[in-house]
Order: structure tokens, then sequence, then C-alpha cells
């Protein structure tokens, strides 16, 4: 899309020196935050990611002043979207709607997410039972060195030289 | 990384679990699939000359103040027997100017034999803005927008203007990129189709 | 003439580093020494061409050569010669050469180390290296010729087209070295991962070999993604840094798994265990690196990074899959070998919870991979194209960096080998009790938002136990020697640097969470039209719009910019300047005006696209509160990987 920026640029430019026609059209009293609060939630249907209230594309600013015309006609939001998304396809909303095939993108992650939270809860259960309670070595964290106020400070310094040694 | 080290023979080995593998493997042949699909997508480009326009049948709604035979919409299917030329076009777009008026000039010419269609795609365009456009060049012929731009999406349009010369069997005969440099130039096209 | 040469060096580089993997090859087959040596010596050659032929880009690209379309696809006459140099990287063919050049430095220089301890890895090492090397210069010499002429007969242009301006920033400099550098230096680990695969050596030696490189490519990795951020801040005019795009993700996926691995590597080292599952990381990562790499790269995903359409997809996707097939076939093959004797006693042991901090980062890698793919399938499947944007990550990703808060806060905490509730909860009373300080206070200064002070709760959770882990090191030498505190910190930090440099990290993690809650929870935008002398009032700032000017600057781009005072309860504080340059190949840019502080930042730019006349301006204002600790904890996170990377001193004299 490119080739369109650069020749709707030259639009802007122009239209910095004409009549503004779409502003003639209606829809003066609607101010640009309630617009942009809407385009905030569009895709741009011509660009790739763009946000509709910050891309800079003539086209987009059609697509604005249609959202202000459709606002000051009195659409909702939720009109509005349903417009853009009958006009230009699904892919100008920033998520997939949530039915049929794109339920996928909304099911998929959690449920794998969950298998992968089963399979590590099932290999701790295993590896817990392997070795059993044979052996307890106390380490840093063991009551005594919290409590006993005593010498927890070289408690601290053992268990740090400790780690040392391990990793060589 | 080298063939002679793949050990493609060994999957019955202890190791790892039957299911486990099946289910990577799976994993893994999907998603090259895909993305080969999407590769292969990506590089399609557009419909080529000679490709079928069977499969991506459209009904399309017309603006209001246009016609096609008393109907305010148009579908493709039943245009067979006809020329059918389909011009994707939009008001944003800075060289659709450049052959708007060529195209209805031609539109002109052809339309008392009722041998040939023409019908303006607007793709992803707001209406008030098409129809300022549509009045200025004083456009005649069909248009519609492209909802939820299926049909674009079937063309795979790379972009506007394009435009699409079908035969009477449906057929792409020929397919311009960008705009018409003259009306002589659509007529050309059209006058050899007709000629078939 | 040049042109030729530099062409003629790129070939001679191919033929030599696919001599270098065959006969690394038929040497470690017919177990010759000598054939080993020959490839590593082949593989070193390949450094000083293709820096020769890189030398010869950079020659062309400044003495604007114009006959070279590379030259004028990305530099012009008004370019500063710093900026032609950096147009090296600022296309698809030069970045290829680029990515080569690096990966023959990080190649050449393991080969150069000491191997007397593993002769054998050696060979694998080389045809894993050789193999990237080779594919990659292939595509240049194939497809992606940057040395390429203009056709015969057609007049040498005048000038050229020049540097995406989005390109010409300062930030651009640096960005996608570091982020290519990240990328490129994965394929050190992976390929001894892959050779430790091949020839059986499954112990840990692999790791404690790559454990620098690991660290080292991760630096440049989130050194790239932040550098990327501040960029598109400070750039791309929307008031944002992170817009989760197709590609910013694909930088995201590989630092996900590369997290992961450096967590789960400690597991191994300490405890033996997790051998499979850091093969797999390892070989996630580098995967992920050249899938991503090929998205952005091949035109399957459209996004604002994307690189012009190519004909490189596929070899692209052969080399993918021939990487995919035959790392895991390795894995599997190797599987039994990997096995470790496992002991895993308590679940909130410091493996287990490093275990759960895998978990969460792939989960993070789940969502980021389905989102970034799922516009393919929907257009495959359904025929239609969707969306995958910012409110879906946001929402999926929110509580998961959440639970990795939480996990950096109490991890530190537990002990290795077994820790139980109850002494979970006697280490962490205090600091938590302390964190609790946090919401209080922004309870106080009028935060009611609920995730926003959970987090906050977190974060300040995270920095107390930290900054506590340090001050109980320090406490403890300094009372044992009776040394000064301060001294006493940096030989604690000196002592096990990956620790301490890793609490750092943690540190700079949750300061850049504050930004990062500050921009998603309250940042507030407004865009109004003003005449000169009109104001725009937002967050309690005052901004008066005192002119407007246009001229054209020296390099021949047309500049509009326009002058605004922000003052808050009638104080001035200064003079903001939002700019929109046109360059003369028409292409534009906004530039927004910043003042930014630790509270908050008030970035303004100047609308260009709503049309520009002196009665009314447009101008669009956001306030970013807090932004500024994303940076903060930026730099910190670069300091942090510096600490961690550095040689323990205890080691050196072993």
């Amino acid at each position: 899309m490119k080739k369109l920026n650069i020749l709707t640029l030259f639009i802007i430019l122009l239209s910095l020196f004409s009549v503004n026609t779409v502003a003639a059209q209606g829809g003066g009293d609607i101010s640009d935050d309630e617009v942009n609060a809407i385009a905030s939630e569009l895709f741009c249907p011509v660009c790739e990611n763009t946000p509709l209230d910050v891309c800079e594309t003539q086209a987009c600013k059609q697509w604005r002043e249609l959202i202000r015309l459709k606002l000051s006609e009195g659409w909702t939001d939720a009109e509005i979207k349903q417009y853009f998304v009958d006009n230009y396809g699904a892919r100008v909303l920033a998520e997939p709607p949530k039915e049929g095939f794109n339920l996928l993108v909304y099911f998929v992650p959690p449920a794998i997410i969950l298998i992968g939270a089963v399979i590590l809860f099932r290999a701790f259960k295993e590896w817990k039972n392997d070795n059993g309670e044979k052996d307890a070595p106390i380490t840093e964290a063991s009551p005594k060195s919290t409590r006993e106020t005593s010498n927890p400070k070289d408690d601290y310094l053992a268990k740090f030289e400790e780690e040392l040694r391990k990793r060589e | 990384m080298t063939e002679e080290n793949t050990p493609e023979n060994s999957p019955q080995k202890r190791g790892m679990p039957l299911w486990v593998q099946i289910t990577v493997w799976s994993v893994l042949v999907a998603l090259l699939v895909v993305v080969f699909m999407g590769l292969q997508r990506a590089q399609e480009g557009n419909v080529q000359t000679g490709e079928e326009t069977g499969k991506f049948d459209f009904t399309m709604p017309l603006f209001e103040g246009y016609y096609h035979e008393g109907a305010q919409e148009i579908s493709l299917t039943d245009l067979r027997g006809k020329i059918v030329v389909l011009n994707f076009w939009a008001s944003w777009c800075v060289t659709c100017k450049d052959e708007a008026v060529e195209l209805e000039e031609a539109w002109r010419y052809y339309q008392p034999d009722g041998e040939v269609v023409f019908i303006g795609i607007d793709y992803v365009d707001t209406e008030p803005e098409a129809r300022v456009y549509l009045k200025r060049y004083d456009i005649t012929y069909p248009n519609g927008p492209d909802m939820g731009t299926k049909i674009s999406q079937a063309f795979r349009i790379q972009g506007v203007p394009e435009t699409y010369f079908l035969d009477r069997d449906g057929v792409v005969k020929h397919v311009q990129l960008g705009p018409f440099q003259s009306t002589a130039q659509i007529m050309s096209i059209i006058d050899a189709l007709l000629a078939e | 003439m040049l042109p030729s040469l530099g062409y003629g060096i790129l070939v001679i580089t191919m033929l030599v580093s696919i001599y270098s993997v065959s006969i690394a090859i038929y040497g470690e087959t017919t177990k010759s020494a000598a054939m080993v040596e020959s490839a590593r010596r082949a593989m070193l050659l390949t450094l000083p061409l293709i820096t020769a032929a890189s030398l010869i880009l950079i020659y062309l690209l400044i003495n604007d050569r114009y006959d070279v379309e590379y030259v004028w696809s990305v530099t012009n006459r008004t370019m500063p010669t710093y900026l032609k140099i950096t147009a090296w990287w600022g296309g698809q063919p030069g970045s290829l050469l680029f990515w080569s050049w690096l990966l023959s430095v990080f190649t050449a220089s393991v080969t150069l180390r000491k191997w007397d301890r593993d002769r054998e890895l050696l060979p694998w090492v080389l045809v894993v290296t050789g193999i990237t090397l080779t594919f990659f210069i292939s595509l240049i010499v194939f497809f992606e010729n940057p040395f390429k002429l203009i056709p015969a007969g057609v007049q040498v242009p005048l000038d050229g087209r020049g540097l995406n301006p989005l390109l010409r920033h300062p930030g651009m400099i640096i960005h996608p070295p570091a982020q290519y550098l990240g990328f490129v230096s994965f394929t050190i680990p992976f390929a001894f991962a892959i050779a430790a695969l091949i020839t059986g050596r499954t112990d840990d030696r692999w790791i404690r070999i790559t454990r620098k490189w690991t660290l080292w490519a991760w630096l440049f990795l989130s050194l790239g993604l932040v550098l990327g951020m501040r960029w598109a801040y400070d750039v791309l005019g929307w008031g944002g840094y992170w817009g989760w795009d197709p590609v910013e993700i694909s930088a995201l996926m590989p630092w996900l798994t590369g997290t992961a691995f450096l967590h789960s590597v400690m597991i191994q080292e300490k405890r033996g265990m997790l051998k499979h599952w850091n093969m797999i990381l390892i070989i996630l990562t580098f995967n992920l690196v050249i899938f991503g790499t090929f998205l952005t790269r091949s035109g399957v995903l459209s996004s604002v990074h994307a690189f012009a359409q190519s004909e490189i997809g596929p070899l692209f996707f052969i080399f993918i899959g021939a990487t995919f097939v035959i790392s895991f076939a390795l894995l599997i093959h190797r599987w039994e070998d990997l096995k470790s004797g496992t002991e895993m006693k308590s679940m909130l042991s410091k493996e287990a919870l490093f275990l759960l901090n895998n978990l969460l980062f792939l989960s993070l890698l789940v969502i980021s991979f389905w989102g970034v793919i799922f516009p393919l399938l929907s257009e495959l499947f359904t025929g239609s194209k969707v969306t995958v944007g910012p409110p879906f990550y946001e929402r999926a990703t929110g509580p998961v960096w959440g639970a990795l808060m939480l996990l950096m806060g109490i991890a530190p905490l537990a002990a290795w080998g077994r820790s139980t509730l109850k002494t979970l909860g006697r280490a962490i009373w205090k600091p938590a009790l302390a964190a609790l300080l946090a919401p209080i206070l922004a309870f106080s200064v009028g935060i009611r938002n609920w995730v926003a002070l959970i987090s906050f709760t977190l974060i300040a959770l995270v920095i107390t136990v930290s900054i506590r882990e340090f001050w109980r090191g320090a406490r403890a030498r300094s009372r044992k020697s009776g040394g000064n505190f301060f001294i006493e910190l940096w030989n604690l930090i000196k002592r096990n640097r990956r620790r301490y440099g890793g609490y750092i990290i943690h540190i700079s993690m949750v300061l850049m969470g504050i930004g990062i809650i500050g921009i998603e929870f309250f940042q507030t935008d407004t865009q109004q039209h003003l005449a000169i002398g009109e104001t725009i009032e937002i967050s309690g700032y005052t901004l008066r719009y005192d002119r407007l000017d246009q001229f054209r600057h020296e390099d021949g781009r047309l500049i509009t910019r326009g002058e605004m005072t922000l003052s808050k309860d009638g104080k001035f504080l200064e003079t903001l300047a939002p700019r929109f340059d046109l360059y003369p190949d028409g292409q534009p840019m906004t530039i927004p005006a910043v003042r930014s502080t630790l509270v908050d930042d008030v970035y303004v730019i100047l609308v260009n696209w709503e049309g520009i006349t002196a009665e009314s301006t447009p101008f669009k204002v956001y306030h970013n509160p807090l932004v500024k600790w994303v940076w903060i904890g930026g730099y910190l996170f670069v300091f942090g990987i510096f600490i961690a990377v550095g040689s323990d001193e205890e080691r050196k004299k072993v």
C-alpha cells in the first residue's frame, strides 16, 4: 500500500489549500475526541495494523469523517462498528468477532496453557513420588535461620558459599 | 544438521513416548503446511488471465440511483453471455480519477448494444465521498460498494484501480493493473472480446 | 567494476562456506583432524571475505553510486554520511548482508576459542553455523543482491530515493543492529546444543560453554526491543511504544523462550535436572528467530515493518522446515540419553518455582504465536481477513505478566531443594508488609483501579525482596569482616554476578512495569483544532498555541512547526514544538514534542493528516503517566545484564 500512501499524501497537501468538502457535509458539532474514541478501536481497512485514529492516509481521513457523520446522525458506537464490519470486513475490528472459526483465537491458547499446566503438575507429582521422603536437607529459609537471631547472617553467608561451590 | 545424522529410523527407541512424538510431528507438519499455504497465497497475486470466475459469484447491491435491468443489485452469474468489465476503484484513490472519464466514455459507446456490461466496484470507501466522486465524473454504469471486501478478496486485488475483463463464459480474458491510458485502449480490449 | 567485485566476493564466500560444511562432515566421518582443521580455517576465512564485501557496499553507499540499485533505493545526496552508512541495513538486501556479516563475526570468534576439551563438538558447531551462513549468503547471491546494477541502457539517476524517513533517526542507528545481534547470536548456543545432540555428549558441557553467549544474545535482543520501543515513542507519533504488531511480536517470541532458558539452565547447572527441557528451549529460540525473520521478510504477514514483497520466501521455507525437522528428530533420537536423575522435593522449592516461571513464559509464547499466526489461518480457512490487535494481547497476557511479577517476588526467597509454605511465609512477610505501602500510597493519591493497585503491590514486593537480598548479603559480610558496607556489597556482587545481576534485572523489569501500567491504565488524550492563542487542557496541564512556522530545511524537507506553551496552575513549564516534516520525495514524518518527568509525559503531535491551516491547527495531546519508568527500567536492565555477564571473581581463580 506504499504506492497509495505517497499518492494520497499529495491529496492531503492539496486539501491544505482547498475547501474541505467533507466538513461541509455536517457533523460539525461532533468533537475529534468523540470520533477518535471510536476510531481508536477500529483498524484502517487498507493499511496494515494501523489504528484508524492515527492513520495518516486520505482514506482514513474519510473514514473518520464518516464516523463523525454517523455520530451526528445519532448512531451508537456499536452500530457504527457494525457498519464498518459490514462494509469493510471483519479486519477493521481490533479483535476477531467472537463467532464461528474465530472462536479458536480465544480458546486455543488457554487450552494449550492448561494442558501445559497439567503436564507440569503431573511431572511434579511423579518426581516427588519417585524420590519419596528420604532426605530433608534444611536450607536457607529454614525456621531456625529466620527465627533465631543469634547468628542468621553467617547462615546466609554459609548458604551463599554453598551455592557458589555447587556451581563449580 | 546434516542428512546422514537424521535418525528418522529410530521412532521406537525407548525415550520419548510415542504419543508425544506423534503430537509433535503432527503439530510441526500442520504448522509447515499452513505457512506454506500462506506463502503461496502471498506470492499468488491477483486473479490471472484465463481463470474461471464461476467459483466466486457475487451479488452486489448498487448505490442509490443506480440500476441494472431495473433491479438495485447485480449478480455476476446473471451476466453470462455478455462481456463484463469489472472496475475496482475508490474515491480516495488518485489514479482512479485518471481513468474515470475514459471508462464512462467507453461505457456510453457500448451501452446501446447491450452486449457489454460495466460494473464499478467501490473498494473500501465511504458512501458520501463515493457519491461525490460518481457525480463529479458523471458515471452512469452500475456501481456499488464491495460489502465486507468480499469481491476484492475473491479477485485478490493488489490495489486500486484494477480492471478485469470477462468473456461471455465468465473467464478472465484481460487484467489491467493501474489506470488506463485512453478510451481507445479500453475499447480495443473489448472489441477483441466481442470479436471472439 | 566495484559492484561486480563485491558480488564476486559474496559468491566466493558462499562457496567457501559450503566447502567448510562439507569438509567438516567429511573430516568427522573419516576421523581426519586435518580435514576438520581445514573446515575451521575456511570458516575463519568467511569473515574477511564478508567484511570486504560489506566495506565495498559501504563505499558505494557513501559515494552516491546510483548505478547500483540498492544504493539508489536507500540513499540520496542530502543524507549525512553516518546515515549513508546505516543504510547498510536500511533495506532487505543490505540487511541480509549485515546479518551474514554478524553471523560470520560470531562464527569466527567461536572457532577461535580453545577447543582442547571439546574437540568432538567442533565439526558439528562448524556444520550448523556454516549451513546457517551458507543459507543467508545464498539468499543474497540468488535473490537479494545489494550489488545489482540498474538495468543496462537506463540512465544512471542523478539522485537516489533516500532512506525511509522513519529510519532517519538516531535510534535507528542502534536499534536494528542490536536486534540483529540478538537474533544472530542465538545461533551459537543452538549450534552447540545440536552438536551435543549429534555427538551424544549430552551432559551440561554445552550449556557451560555457551552461558556467556546466551547472556550476550539475550542482552542484545532485550536492548533491541527497548530501543525499538523508544524509537516508536519518539518517532511514530501515536503516543505509545508497543503496538503488538506482528514484527514486534516476532522479536518478542525468541526473547520469551530465551528468558525461560536463562532461568531453567540454572536448574540444570545446580540440580542436573531438565536436560530435555533446556534443549527444547534453545531449539525453540533459534527456530523462532528464523521463523520471525521469515514471517517479516517473505511477505506472508503484512506489518508496518515488513520488507517489500520478496522472492526469498520458498528458500527460507525450506530452511525453516529443515531446521525444525532435523532439530526435533535429533531431540527424539537422544531423548533417552538426556534423562536425568530428577528429584523434586517440594512444589515451593526454587526449582519448582523456576519451572512455573517457564510455564508462564511459554504461555506468553503460545498467546503471541497464536495471535500472530491466526490471521493467516483465518484467511486460509474462511477466506476472510481478521486483525488480532492490542486488546487481544493485553487481555490474554496481562494476568500472565502479573503472575510473573508474583514469582519474581517469591522465587528469590525459596530455597533449592526443599521449601515449605511455612519457611517461605517466614521469609516473605517482612518484604510483603513493606510492599503494602505502595498500594496505600497509590490509593492515597487517588488511584482506584484495582488491577493497577495489585500491580503496584507486586512491583513493590519484587523491589523489596530483591533489595533485601543485597542488603542481607552485604550486611552479613560487613559484620563478619568488619569492612565497609558498600565495599562488601560490591564484593558480594562480584562473587556471584549472575545472581545479583539477575536481581538487578528483576528490579529493572518491574520498573518498566510501572511505566507500562501508567500508560495502560491512565493514559488520556485529546485532539482539538486551535487558532493561535487558544488553549488545550489535559490532566491539569494547559497548552497554549503560540505560533506556526513553515520553512525548508537545508536537506530539502519542508518543516511545519507549531509552538505551544506548556503550563500547570498558571506556572510556565516549557515550550513544546511538535513538527511535521515533509521530505522532498513526498514521505511525511510526524515528530512529537514531549515533556518528560518521572511522574508523567506530555506528548504533543501536530496532526498534519487533518489538514493544517493558520486559523485552525489540529493538535493531539497525550498525557502518559509514569512512562519514563519504562526507559529508566530499560537502562537499569542493560546495566544488570552487564553485571550478570561478567566473570565471577571466584571462578577466575579456579
